[in-house]
């Protein structure tokens, strides 16, 4: 199926993903109670922050993330891929990592986890970095900057 | 047991097909949606959907649980201030996001898909992450 107007989304295979990873969060959070927010448990996982999450907890729900994309990527016999250059990629890493600690979660924490509860947080952070996301990617192209391939 | 590593295990699994079978392991797809002046995709509006869309039902169920299914309390993040720090952060991330269109959870995954590409990305994040942590003596 594709969307009038959009011939290159792909909104059953996104709403299908999306479903996963709500299923997902809400096994965490009816499971074991906790937010599956990917910043905060990687920082956990990697001793870089502390929090009630065991630390082996973290670390299989970090590992279970490329398990996971590998089953599809197997079944689906390939994914595509267009990723930046490695200059780029590093500060993106950098500059994601910074902002994640400070903004206490990212995409999965405050748009998927927060914005559910009402969190009137979440909801400001996300809103929050959807504009500098759009906003980044607007002065790139204006800048004739090619990031990916 | 089956709380401690079986179920966040399943969660990341679930939570990693999710990212994929979405299409955000794939930074062309991410960027295309924050292009919102160019060609825009809005796949990952579907995808923020259909999760949020879940997860507003796991929060009406969640008050009504004494206790998680598998075990331990409920520990769930109750800070309600609107900090600077929490939008400066929350910008600071969204810029990064833009310039690679990757986020934590694609970028992870994304380890067996591109994994050099990814590694990079993944190295960077936790150096930034670490930062902080300098920074601020304990985060």
């Amino acid at each position: 199926m594709t969307l009038p107007g959009f011939p290159d989304a792909a909104p059953l295979a996104g709403l299908a993903g999306g479903v996963l990873i709500g299923l997902a969060a809400a096994l965490m959070l009816l499971g074991i109670g906790r937010i599956a927010g990917v910043s905060g448990i990687a920082a956990r996982a990697t001793g870089i922050a502390d929090s009630s999450l065991p630390r082996i907890s973290a670390w299989a729900f970090v590992i279970g993330l490329p398990v996971g994309a590998l089953v599809v990527l197997l079944a689906n016999g390939g994914l595509p891929a267009n990723f930046a250059s490695p200059v780029y990629l590093a500060i993106a890493g950098l500059i994601v990592g910074i902002g994640t600690r400070l903004g206490s979660g990212c995409t999965s924490g405050h748009g998927v986890c927060g914005m559910s509860r009402f969190s009137q947080r979440s909801i400001v952070a996300t809103l929050t970095f959807m504009v500098t996301g759009f906003a980044t990617v607007a002065v790139m192209n204006a800048m004739g900057l090619e990031v990916l391939p | 047991m089956s709380g401690r590593i079986v179920i966040p295990a399943l969660s990341g699994s679930i939570f990693g097909a999710g990212l994929a079978l979405g299409g955000m392991t794939d930074p062309a797809r991410v960027r295309g949606f924050l292009d919102i002046f160019g060609d825009w995709d809005p796949t990952l509006a579907f995808v923020m959907g259909g999760a949020v869309l879940v997860m507003v039902v796991a929060w009406q169920i969640q008050p009504r649980l004494t206790q998680p299914m598998f075990g331990g309390g409920f520990n769930l993040p109750g800070t309600q201030d609107l900090t600077p720090r929490l939008i400066g952060g929350s910008a600071l991330f969204g810029i990064g996001w833009g310039i690679a269109g990757l986020c934590p959870g694609p970028g992870i995954a994304a380890l067996v898909i591109e994994p050099v590409s990814a590694a990079i990305f993944v190295v960077a994040m936790l150096a930034g992450m670490f930062l902080v942590r300098l920074f601020e003596g304990n985060a």
